[in-house]
C-alpha cells in the first residue's frame, strides 16, 4: 500500500466532513419532531475507535457541539469494550452523559471493518415527546420530566431489543414518532457507516489512526495558532436574567493561558427547583460555541480543537444541576452562555465582541382544544409548536440582525404550515420598533406575535421566556434593547416561564427582546439614523420610542 | 416552426458568453460571444450573423428562434429592477425580511443577513386575512385598498406585487386588490402572489412574487427590444423563451411570468445531457456541466432531468445554503457549487488547501492569462499539470504563461504547505474534484440514489478536464462527453418542447380523499397548463405529468410521488398511499406502518411530445485513434506524470479507441483521459469513456505506464 500523502489527508478529511453532514441529512429528511425535520435540531459525528470526536457536522445545534464528543467515552465506558460486537447500537437519553435533557436521545453505532473495531459514529435528535410532564419547566426532579433510557443496547449484533422498544412506546404521547425518531437514528449512523467503508476501500484503508492523527495534529496547532498572542490574564463578567421564579446570576470568569483557556462559573446561582437547570455538558458545549466564535471560527470541532478550552461550574449550582435535578427547558439558560463568556472576553478583546442579544429563543408550546359545546369543524385538540427569535446584539462595525436566533441556528416555521397544523391564527408576526438598542450600532429589532385561538377553541401555552425582567445590555455605552413582554390583548400580564391560559376571544401577545446597542448613541451615523425612521425600525417621536 | 426542413436557433446569454446553435437540415452550427452586458441583444445579433455565416443562409432559413438567459439571476444578484411596492397582509410586513430567523453561518459573529429585496419603506399592509383553508377571517376593505393606491401612485412605483397570507388556498383578496390596483395605476406592472405560485409557506411565496415584479418592467422592455431588433435583420420568426423548468413558453407569457425564467441556461443544459442519454439509450444520467466559475449537477433518470418546486438564487455568502432568496417556482433541481476553471485557491488556517467560490472571472482571469491575475487557479492547476496546451488555450485565443501559474502556485500554495509546485496543483485539483464529487454524492443521496451506475455526461468549458477524476471519485464507469459540449445549454434549447408545470398547494390527509374533489383540483390544474402550451404550440395536443407531494402526517417534508395520468377511482386513497410508500421506500429504506399519510400539493406538467431522438448507432469495430504527439499529464491514481498521447477529437472515426492516458483536443476544450479510462468515438460523434476492467480496484497501484 502506497504511503498517504499530505493530500490524501486533506481529502481524508474533507471526506470524512462530507460523511456526516449526510449522516445529518439523512436524519432531518426521515425524522418526525418538528424541532429536527423544521428547526435543524440534531447533531451527528464520527469517533475514532478510541472514542475521540474525528468530524461533526455542522447544524442548527451548537448545543450538541461538545456534549455529543463526550458522550461516546461515556458509551464505551458503560457498555465495556469487551462487549463491543459488530451489529450493536447503543442507546442513551441520560441529560449527564447524552446533551442535557431527556428530549434528546443519543444513538451511537460501533463501526467494524474486517472484523475489527474501527470507529463510531454518534447522533442526537430532539423528540416530540418523551413522557412525563411534556415539554416544560414545570418539572421538580428529572423524574417527572419522563422517561429516562440509560446507557445500553438499542441493537446487539444486528437484533433490536423489542422490549426496550416497548418500554418507550408505552411511556410517551406519540410512540409512533418516538420510535420512528430512534429507528432514524440509528439509520442515519448506518448511512454514515457505509460511506466510510467505501473511503476506506476507495484509499485501501484498514484503520483510522493515522488519519486520526492527522486532523488531531492540524487541528490542536491550529486552534493554538488562533489563541497565540491573546492578552493573558484572567477577566470576569456577569449578567442577571429572569429564572423560572426568581432572579438567576450567571458568573464566568475566563483564564487566559497560552495556547489555552478555562472558563469558570463559581459564583453563579445555585440550581433551581424548577427545570430550567443546565447540566455541565450543555453549559460547556455553549461555553465553548461562544468562545470558538470569537477565536477560532475556522477551525472544525473534533476531541483535539475543543481540548484548548476547558470548563467548569460549582457542582449544584444552575450551570451544573445534578442529578436528579429537573433540566427539561436547560436550552433557556444555555442560550445564555454564549453571550457571558463573550462579555468576559470583550473585556481583553474589544471591538471583536458583540453586545448582548435576546440569547434564549422563544419557543412556545401550545395545546389547543374544542370548547365544551361548540361545533367547530376541525379537530378535538392540538399540540403546536413554534420557535422564534428576538434580536442579536450590535457588532463594534455593524447592527445587530433582527430577529435572528444566537446563539441556538433553529429555523422558525411558517405561519401558513403552522395555521394548517392546528386550530390557532397567527394575527401579528412582524418587526418590533424601537426595540433594537440604541448605539453607534443598533440592537437588532426583536418581533411582535399575536396568536389567537380560532373560532371555538382556546388554548393553554408553555411559556420558556427570558429577558422579561432583564433585557440585553449594549457594550461600550450603546443602549440596552427593549426587554421583552408577555400581555393578552386587553393588557393582561402573564408569566415569562409555565404553563398558562388564554380564554377564548383573547389573544396572546408576545413582545421578543431586541438586541443591546454597541458605541454611544451619539456617534450613530445620520444616514443610518434616516434609514431607520424612513423603514419604520425606530419611531420618529421619542415619544413613540417610550411606549415600546 | 415544426417542419424540419427549416433552421432554428438557440440562443444562451451566459455570465461570460452568449451561446448560439443553429441547427439546419440535421447540421449544428455554433458560435461563442462575449455576452454584452449593456445592451445582451447586441450579443444575440453578433451572434446569429456567425452562424448565419457558417452556414451560408439567409435569416429566412430560420424558422423559429429559442431563448434562454442570466438575465433575471443576474438583475437579481446585482439588485437592478424596478422601483417596487409590495403589498401585504397587516401584521406580516417583514415576512421577507425575518426570513427563516437562523444564521446560515453558525461561526461567523459579522454575518451579514441579505437585505430584502423590496425595502420596508416600500412594503404596505392591508386589513385582511384568509385562513388556512380558504375561509374570509377578515373581509378586504375596497376603500383602504383605493387609498393605498392613491400612496402608491405618489411614490412612483413601476411594479407592484401583492401577497396576502393564504391566498394559495383563497386568491379572491390579491384578485380584487389587483383590479383595484391596476384600474388606478394604468402602466403598473401588478403581480399577485397566487398568480405566480400559489403554493403554501409564506417566506417562500412572497419572495417568489417579489423577484417577479421586482424584474418584470426590465424583463417586458428586454423582450420587445429583442424582437424588434431581430425583425431588423429580417428575423421575423416567433421567438420562443426556455423557463427554468425545462419547457419553451411564449415570450408574452415570459414577459408576466418573468421568474420563470430563472436558470434556464443550465435547464438548456440539463435537456442536452438527456436528449443524449436517450440517443444513447441510457436510463440513468448524471449531468455535469463545468463552467468558468461554477458546476452544476444534475440527476436525469428515464431520459427526464430531475425536478423540483423550489430553488434558492443569488446566494450573498459562499454559495452557502440559505444565503439566497428561496423562488417557489417548478425548476430542473441541480446543485450549483463554486467550481470552476476560475476558482481560486488558498491555504486556510488549518493549512487546508480550499478551492473556490471565488472566482477570478475572466478579467483578471487566471494567473496564467496575463492580466494581472496573481492567484492560482484551477484553470493554473491543470496548466502545470500537463492537462492545457497553453499555445492552444480556447482555440489559441488566450496564450497561457506557465511561469506566471508557476509563480502563483509557489506563492500561494506551495511554499506555504512545503510542497512542490506540481504537488500543489495536483492538491488544488483534487481539492476540487473531491469538491464537486462530494456535491454530486450528496445530492444523489438527498434523492436516494447510489451513483455507481449512472453514466456521466460531461459538457462546458472545465468538465471534459475533470470527467474521468471525478468519475473515479464517485464510482462512475462511463463518462459521455457529446459533440458540441462547449454551447451545450443552447443546443439543448432546440430539444426542448413546449411544456409549462402549474403547482399548487392543497392540503388532504388520504383517508378523507374523495375521488371527485381530487379530479376536481388536477383538471383545473390540467386547464392552466394546457393554455399556456397552446400559446406556443398551437392545437399539438400535449402530454400531462401528474405529481403529488405527500408526506406521513407530522413530517415536514413533502416527497414528490409521479402518479399515472388516468381518472380518479373510489379506491383513490388506496392507491396514492401505494405510490407514496413505494416512492418513500425507495427514499428512506422503509415505511412506516399505521401512520397517516397526506398530499401537501400537486404539480401537473403539459407539454408537446418531445422531439424525436434517433439512437446513436454502435460503433464499427475498433481502431486506434491516430496520434498526434505526445505530452507529459499528471495521473492521480497513478501518483505521476506519465506521457499522455494526443488526439485531434476531429481526426476520431467512429470507433476509434484512445487508451489512456490521453488528451483528447479540440477548439472549446479538452478531455483528459486518465489512465483508468479508455475513449471510443460513437457514431453520432459523441466521445464514450468506459473505466478500463483491469484498472478497478487499484486506487494506488502504480501503473507500467507512470513516467521514470
Amino acid at each position: 500500500m502506497h504511503p498517504l500523502s499530505e493530500v490524501d489527508f486533506q481529502i481524508l478529511w474533507n471526506r470524512l466532513i462530507a460523511v456526516v453532514e449526510e449522516q445529518a441529512q439523512t436524519l432531518v429528511r426521515t425524522a418526525f419532531s418538528t424541532s429536527v425535520r423544521e428547526a435543524g435540531d440534531l447533531s451527528a459525528g464520527i469517533f475514532e475507535a478510541g472514542g475521540r470526536m474525528l468530524a461533526q457536522a455542522v447544524t442548527g445545534t451548537p448545543g450538541h457541539v461538545n456534549a455529543m464528543a463526550e458522550a461516546v467515552a461515556h458509551f464505551i465506558a458503560d457498555i465495556g469494550p469487551q462487549n463491543i460486537f459488530e451489529g450493536d447500537v447503543y442507546i442513551t437519553n441520560d441529560p449527564w452523559k447524552g446533551t442535557g435533557h431527556l428530549h434528546d436521545i443519543t444513538v451511537v453505532t460501533p463501526s467494524f471493518r474486517a472484523g475489527r473495531l474501527v470507529g463510531f459514529f454518534a447522533c442526537t435528535a430532539h423528540v416530540v415527546d418523551i413522557g412525563g410532564r411534556g415539554f416544560g419547566p414545570d418539572g421538580r426532579e428529572v423524574f417527572e420530566e419522563g422517561l429516562r433510557i440509560p446507557i445500553m443496547k438499542l441493537a446487539e449484533r444486528g437484533t433490536v431489543d423489542e422490549g426496550l422498544i416497548r418500554i418507550v412506546r408505552a411511556n410517551v404521547r406519540t410512540p409512533q414518532q418516538t420510535v420512528g425518531d430512534i429507528f432514524s437514528l440509528a439509520a442515519c449512523n448506518e448511512v454514515g457507516h457505509r460511506r466510510l467503508m467505501e473511503t476506506m476501500d476507495e484509499f485501501r484503508l484498514d484503520d483510522l489512526d493515522a488519519l486520526a492523527g492527522f486532523i488531531f495534529a492540524r487541528s490542536r496547532e491550529a486552534t493554538r495558532a488562533c489563541l497565540k498572542g491573546l492578552p493573558r490574564g484572567r477577566f470576569e463578567n456577569e449578567m442577571q436574567i429572569d429564572g423560572y421564579d426568581a432572579p438567576v446570576m450567571l458568573k464566568v470568569a475566563l483564564d487566559m493561558g497560552d495556547g489555552t483557556i478555562r472558563a469558570d462559573f463559581s459564583g453563579t446561582s445555585p440550581q433551581s427547583p424548577f427545570g430550567v437547570n443546565v447540566p455541565l455538558v450543555y453549559t460547556r458545549a455553549y461555553a465553548c460555541y461562544g468562545l470558538k466564535c470569537a477565536l477560532a471560527p475556522m477551525v472544525p470541532n473534533n476531541a483535539a480543537s475543543l481540548e484548548a478550552f476547558e470548563v467548569s461550574a460549582p457542582p449544584g449550582s444552575i450551570l451544573n444541576a445534578l442529578d436528579p435535578a429537573p433540566v427539561a427547558i436547560r436550552h433557556v439558560i444555555g442560550h445564555m452562555v454564549p453571550d457571558l463568556v463573550l462579555g468576559a472576553l470583550h473585556k481583553c478583546l474589544p471591538e471583536r465582541i458583540p453586545a448582548e442579544g435576546a440569547g434564549a429563543l422563544w419557543n412556545i408550546h401550545i395545546s389547543a382544544r374544542r370548547l365544551p359545546g361548540a361545533n367547530a369543524a376541525g379537530p378535538d385538540g392540538a399540540e403546536i409548536l413554534m420557535f422564534n427569535s428576538g434580536g442579536t446584539g450590535a457588532r463594534a462595525t455593524l447592527d445587530g440582525m433582527s430577529a435572528t436566533a444566537f446563539p441556538s441556528g433553529v429555523h422558525t416555521m411558517s405561519v401558513e404550515a403552522t395555521e394548517q397544523v392546528g386550530p390557532i391564527v397567527v394575527w401579528r408576526k412582524e418587526l418590533r420598533p424601537d426595540s433594537g438598542g440604541d448605539g453607534r450600532r443598533r440592537g437588532g429589532l426583536g418581533q411582535t406575535i399575536e396568536i389567537g385561538a380560532a373560532d371555538g377553541y382556546d388554548f393553554h401555552f408553555n411559556a420558556m421566556f427570558d429577558r422579561v425582567d432583564n433585557p440585553a445590555r449594549g457594550r461600550d455605552g450603546g443602549a440596552d434593547g427593549a426587554p421583552g413582554r408577555v400581555t393578552l390583548d386587553d393588557g393582561t400580564k402573564l408569566k415569562g416561564k409555565g404553563r398558562q391560559h388564554v380564554p377564548a376571544g383573547r389573544r396572546l401577545r408576545l413582545d421578543l427582546p431586541g438586541g443591546g446597542g454597541f458605541g454611544p448613541p451619539s456617534e450613530r451615523d445620520g444616514a443610518a439614523r434616516a434609514h431607520d425612521i424612513a423603514a419604520g425600525y425606530v419611531s420618529p417621536s421619542p415619544a413613540g420610542r417610550d411606549e415600546r | 416552426m415544426t417542419k424540419s426542413a427549416v433552421g432554428r436557433i438557440g440562443v444562451d446569454i451566459g455570465g461570460t458568453f452568449t451561446d448560439t446553435a443553429l441547427e439546419l437540415s440535421g447540421r449544428l452550427y455554433s458560435s461563442k460571444v462575449l455576452t454584452t452586458y449593456a445592451a445582451p441583444e447586441q450579443a444575440i445579433l453578433d451572434g446569429i450573423r456567425l452562424v448565419l455565416a457558417a452556414a451560408g443562409v439567409g435569416p429566412e432559413a430560420v424558422g423559429g428562434v429559442i431563448h434562454g438567459t442570466t438575465l433575471v439571476t443576474n438583475a437579481l444578484i446585482a439588485r437592478r429592477g424596478a422601483r417596487t411596492a409590495f403589498v401585504t397582509t397587516e401584521g406580516f410586513r417583514d415576512v421577507i425580511e425575518m426570513r427563516r430567523e437562523n444564521r446560515f453561518e453558525q461561526y461567523d459573529l459579522d454575518l451579514v443577513l441579505p437585505a430584502p429585496l423590496i425595502p420596508r419603506a416600500d412594503r404596505f399592509t392591508l386589513a385582511e386575512r384568509m385562513g388556512a383553508h380558504g375561509e374570509v377571517l377578515k373581509a378586504l376593505d375596497e376603500a383602504e385598498v383605493e387609498a393605498l393606491a392613491a400612496r402608491l401612485k405618489a411614490g412612483g412605483y413601476e411594479s407592484i406585487a401583492v401577497g396576502f397570507l393564504h391566498s394559495y388556498a383563497n386568491g379572491a383578496h390579491e384578485q380584487r386588490a389587483g383590479e383595484i390596483l391596476r384600474a388606478a395605476l394604468p402602466g403598473v406592472a401588478v403581480s399577485l402572489s397566487s398568480a405566480v405560485s400559489p403554493r403554501m409557506r409564506e417566506f417562500d411565496r412572497f419572495n417568489t412574487v417579489c423577484a417577479n415584479a421586482y424584474v418584470q418592467p426590465m424583463v417586458e422592455g428586454y423582450l420587445k427590444r429583442l424582437a424588434g431588433r431581430l425583425a431588423g435583420i429580417g428575423l421575423s420568426c416567433p421567438v420562443f423563451m426556455m423557463h427554468s423548468g425545462g419547457g419553451l413558453i411564449s415570450v408574452e407569457d415570459a414577459a408576466l411570468f418573468p421568474v420563470r425564467l430563472l436558470e434556464s441556461g443550465p435547464a438548456g443544459g440539463a435537456i442536452f445531457a438527456a436528449r443524449y442519454g436517450k440517443a444513447h439509450g441510457l436510463d440513468r444520467v448524471l449531468s455535469f456541466d463545468m463552467g468558468g466559475t461554477t458546476a452544476k449537477i444534475c440527476l436525469i433518470e428515464d431520459q427526464r432531468p430531475k425536478a423540483a418546486d423550489t430553488f434558492e438564487v443569488a446566494r450573498t455568502y459562499r454559495f452557502k445554503k440559505g444565503s439566497g432568496m428561496p423562488i417557489s417556482i417548478p425548476v430542473i433541481e441541480m446543485v450549483e457549487i463554486g467550481a470552476g476553471g476560475g476558482s481560486i485557491a488558498h491555504v486556510d488556517v488549518m493549512r487546508q488547501i480550499r478551492v473556490g467560490p471565488e472566482s477570478a472571472g475572466s478579467e483578471p482571469g487566471p494567473a496564467a492569462y496575463q492580466r494581472g491575475g496573481t492567484r492560482p487557479t484551477v484553470t493554473d492547476a491543470n496548466l502545470l499539470l500537463g492537462r492545457l496546451d497553453p499555445d492552444a488555450f480556447a482555440g489559441g485565443s488566450i496564450a497561457l504563461s506557465v511561469p506566471n501559474a508557476q509563480e502563483a502556485m509557489r506563492e500561494h500554495v506551495a511554499a506555504p504547505l512545503a510542497l512542490p509546485e506540481d504537488q500543489a496543483a495536483v492538491g488544488i485539483c483534487e481539492v476540487v474534484d473531491e469538491n464537486m464529487a462530494n456535491a454530486a454524492r450528496a445530492h444523489a443521496v438527498e434523492n436516494g440514489r447510489d451513483l455507481s451506475g449512472y453514466t456521466m455526461i460531461a459538457f462546458g468549458g472545465g468538465a471534459p478536464i475533470h470527467a474521468c477524476r471525478v468519475g473515479e471519485k464517485l464510482g462512475v464507469g462511463t463518462i459521455l462527453v457529446p459533440p458540441g459540449a462547449g454551447v451545450g445549454s443552447a443546443i439543448g434549447f432546440l430539444a426542448t418542447p413546449f411544456g409549462y408545470e402549474t403547482v399548487r398547494s392543497s392540503h388532504l390527509r388520504l383517508e378523507k380523499a374523495k375521488a371527485a374533489a381530487l379530479q376536481a383540483v388536477v383538471d383545473e390544474m390540467k386547464r392552466e397548463a394546457v393554455a399556456f402550451v397552446a400559446r406556443g404550440a398551437g392545437d399539438a395536443a400535449p402530454e400531462f405529468s401528474l405529481r403529488a407531494f405527500m408526506r406521513y402526517v407530522g413530517q415536514g417534508w413533502e416527497i414528490p410521488v409521479d402518479l399515472p395520468d388516468a381518472p380518479f377511482a373510489a379506491d383513490c386513497a388506496a392507491r396514492l398511499r401505494a405510490r407514496f410508500e413505494e416512492e418513500y421506500e425507495r427514499l428512506f429504506g422503509r415505511v412506516i406502518a399505521g401512520q397517516s399519510v397526506e398530499i401537501v400539493s400537486w404539480s401537473v406538467r403539459a407539454a408537446t411530445p418531445e422531439p424525436e431522438v434517433p439512437r446513436a448507432a454502435p460503433p464499427p469495430a475498433t481502431s486506434p485513434a491516430p496520434v498526434a504527439g505526445t505530452r507529459r499529464i499528471f495521473d492521480a491514481r497513478a501518483r505521476g506524470f506519465v506521457e499522455a498521447q494526443v488526439v485531434e477529437r476531429a481526426a476520431m472515426a467512429p470507433g476509434a479507441v484512445a487508451e489512456g492516458p490521453a488528451v483528447i483536443v479540440e477548439a472549446e476544450t479538452s478531455t483528459i483521459v486518465t489512465s483508468a479510462f479508455q475513449a471510443v468515438m460513437q457514431t453520432d460523434g459523441t466521445l464514450r469513456l468506459d473505466r478500463r476492467a483491469k484498472a478497478a480496484g487499484t486506487p494506488f497501484g502504480t501503473t507500467s505506464r507512470e513516467a521514470v
